[in-house]
């Protein structure tokens, strides 16, 4: 699971989708790889508006990456900057996510990750 | 709804040996009122266990794209969105769209279809679709196809329509499709006056179960499994949507599929 795709998940429990600490879902003992995957930069300017900056530095910090810039790179940063553009293509893109968990900081819940698959079904007491 | 018990007979359900005397509304009536009980449990039986058990046969049967899904993804998605795909199955769509431009994360209630979706390099992830983990409002557009049908009573089928239109943004757009109950040409033969609440075989053929059989398949014999579909009548998917909240910026018919793409309505 890549980086970006965490950007886009919460808890699944029903009382935290209205709860701000249950996202983003914080990594834990989380296995990295990195993939070699070709730089596309049309396509990571057109993705930026749909990132939650602040969520994605959550995210990269806790994963071990350098802290980001607390504001996101524009348009023009990212055409300008072959090293902001590459970083963020690697983090956001060939960095994956393949074992661990995923821990929800409202309710408290830790969804596995095995060989790349997180695991979102809930334990009958949390439906 | 309103159609009530009728005369009618419908299509005899292959090898099932099910007592002659019962009649078709009975049989209905009885998988109605057994789903009402407890739809989850139901659903367990009727609907997950039965995909964990067929999945490596059942995805080798899927890998044709419906045209029009195809014909979404392609020419109707913007570079640059996320999509997700709600009951991916084995990601047969999670593909479909080429050039890297667009990024889906799929979803499915089965582990062993996710598991294929995932061998062949797609971001997937187990969630139920009632309980979905996406953040409110993050897609461009959502895909959940051949799914709604599986949910045993209308409550959750609203509810599931209500969990895919939260995912998307203010001007996303959710694209369902569903089985239909009017389908006279196609081998089961459903029409307008089918029941709309049904067990569909799935038959495992015995070399199939050889293959499947760390999935519990019994290895020489034909397993037959029954899966719980509630036939959509025409009009009833924008009926649906609409109850969930949502609004309907198109819908159509595709090969005995129902299909609606909801959005937001334009109060909210
Ligand atoms: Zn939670």
């Amino acid at each position: 699971m890549k980086v970006l795709s965490l950007n886009f998940l919460t808890c699944a429990v029903k009382t935290c989708k209205t709860q701000s600490d249950s996202y983003p879902l914080h990594p834990k003992d989380a296995e990295l790889v990195q993939d070699d995957i070709e730089l596309n930069e049309a396509f990571l300017i057109n993705l930026l508006p749909r990132i939650d900056w602040k969520a994605l530095s959550t995210t990269a910090t806790e994963l071990g990456f350098p802290a980001l810039p607390s504001t996101p790179p524009t348009p023009e940063d990212l055409r300008a900057d072959a090293k902001t553009l590459r970083d963020l293509h690697n983090l956001l893109l060939e960095t994956q996510m393949v074992e661990g968990k995923l821990v929800c900081a409202s309710c408290g819940h830790e969804y596995a990750v095995r060989e790349g698959i997180a695991n979102f079904l809930l334990p009958s007491h949390l439906v | 709804m309103s159609y009530s018990a009728g005369s009618h007979v419908t299509p005899v359900t292959e090898g099932k040996g099910e007592p002659s005397s019962m009649t078709t509304n009975a049989k209905s009536n009885s998988i109605r009122d057994a789903a009402a009980q407890s739809p989850e449990a139901y659903e367990d039986e009727h609907v997950h266990s039965v995909y964990e058990s067929i999945a490596g046969h059942f995805s080798s049967t899927r890998y044709k794209p419906w045209p029009f899904i195809a014909s979404f993804l392609r020419e109707r998605v913007a570079a640059g969105s996320v999509g997700l795909d709600v009951g991916c199955g084995n990601g047969k769509y999670l593909g479909v769209r080429e050039g890297g431009d667009v990024h889906m994360i799929g979803s499915d209630r089965s582990p062993s279809l996710v598991g294929i979706a995932r061998g062949r390099g797609f971001d997937v992830a187990v969630a139920d679709g009632l309980a979905l983990p996406f953040r409110p409002g993050c897609a461009d557009f959502v895909l959940c196809i051949a799914v709604i049908h599986h949910l045993s009573t209308r409550e959750r089928r609203v509810d599931a329509l209500r969990k895919l239109l939260a995912c998307v943004r203010g001007d996303g757009q959710v694209l369902v499709y569903v089985w239909a109950l009017e389908q006279s040409s196609s081998r089961r033969g459903w029409d307008v006056d089918s029941e709309q609440d049904q067990l569909v075989p799935w038959v495992m053929k015995a070399n199939q179960n050889k293959k499947d059989k760390e999935s519990g398949g019994n290895e020489g014999v034909d397993t037959t499994y029954e899966r719980f579909y509630h036939l959509y009548r025409e009009g009833e998917l924008e009926d649906d949507m609409r109850a969930a909240g949502g609004r309907v910026l198109e819908s159509g018919y595709e090969r005995d599929n129902w299909w609606v793409i909801g959005g937001h309505s334009e109060k909210s």
